[in-house]
């Protein structure tokens, strides 16, 4: 029990690390929002998804304890799936409802348009 | 990993701790291989189920139908709130964990219940805020960006008030058992589980709160 008990569990330093690298990945992302120190709305974005994306890396590594070597792979294996699938899905159905809705002409532009006849 | 599959046939399902025989101290994480695995695939099956929610959100969030947009609607000093909640409770997790780790039961049980609190904390601030959406009349109906919101982040609440449900049965197996073989299984299920929701949460303030209120 005990000798097995240590390597997966992490450490408690592993757990400090993870927990001060979230909250410094949490609270910028919320400055940005709400200090609005950038002019640009893609810019502030783009830090909000990369710094999100940062912090569940920093979560998989530090609290989940996903590693190449555990359970033979197989967790890294699964999770490199569900990654896969995830990305067809939400790229997918983003890429092709923006396309949708680019296409037809909102319901309250109709509206307008019916409106604004002589 | 290789000499080991010579010597041993390819077998599908768990009879023992398969790392028994083989000295087990070369590679860390082997306790508990089928369940350990199994839940974890259970959890990537999850991970797609909020994926696809994710998905909805990212495609209807925009559509508000002349109803409240998310910078009508969110206060997003309440979201940090909730959002140290869940993080909170996720390092007191880890701490039980470390305690397990040392055979200290009583450590286990109080940071386990710090835990809880922490968990009861976020559910009622989300309780709170959707009892207040509810109440300026942002229901679930008022338009597909609300509909969209409320499935996924009440899906992630739900999921939350099911690990609360299942801490406080842990509680009671803990007290009752000790730190059984079984029970060490049990607290690293839901170990993953609940720090896989912190994870999911990142997601939702990013996505949801942060990205809604600023566009």
């Amino acid at each position: 029990m005990s000798d097995h008990a240590k390597g997966g569990h992490g450490s408690l330093k592993s757990y400090v690390v993870g927990f001060v690298l979230s909250v410094i990945l949490t609270v910028i992302p919320f400055w940005v929002v709400m200090g609005e120190p950038f002019d640009s709305k893609g810019l502030a974005v783009a830090v909000i998804f990369i710094l999100g994306g940062t912090q569940m890396m920093v979560h998989i590594h530090y609290f989940l304890h996903v590693t190449i070597k555990a359970e033979e792979g197989w967790q890294a294996m699964s999770i490199g799936l569900t990654i896969l699938l995830l990305v067809i899905i939400m790229s997918g159905s983003i890429w092709v409802m923006f396309n949708l809705q680019e296409n037809m002409m909102p319901a309250h532009e109709q509206i307008e348009r019916v409106r604004n006849l002589p | 990993m290789a000499d080991t599959s010579v010597k041993d046939p390819v077998e599908f399902f768990v009879t023992e701790d398969p790392h028994h025989h083989d000295g087990g101290d070369h590679e860390e994480h082997h306790h508990e291989t089928g369940t350990m695995l199994g839940f974890w695939i259970y959890l990537m099956s999850d991970c797609l189920i909020f994926g696809i929610l994710f998905a909805t959100y990212a495609v209807l969030g925009q559509n508000y139908a002349a109803g409240p947009a998310p910078s009508d609607l969110f206060e997003l000093d309440m979201i940090l709130v909730s959002t140290f909640m869940l993080l909170f409770s996720s390092i007191t997790y880890g701490f039980a964990v470390l305690r397990m780790d040392r055979n200290d039961l009583k450590g286990t049980l109080v940071w386990l219940m710090v835990t809880g609190g922490f968990g009861l904390a976020f559910l009622y601030l989300e309780y709170a805020e959707f009892s207040h959406l509810i109440h300026l009349g942002a229901t679930p109906q008022a338009s597909a960006f609300l509909s969209s919101f409320f499935f996924l982040v009440g899906t992630h609440g739900m999921h939350v008030l099911g690990g609360s449900i299942w801490l406080v049965v842990l509680l009671i197996q803990l007290s009752q058992r000790g730190l059984t073989h079984e029970n060490k299984r049990r607290v690293m299920c839901l170990s993953l589980f609940w720090h896989f929701l912190d994870l999911i949460w990142i997601g939702v303030f990013s996505l949801v709160y942060l990205t809604g209120v600023l566009l």
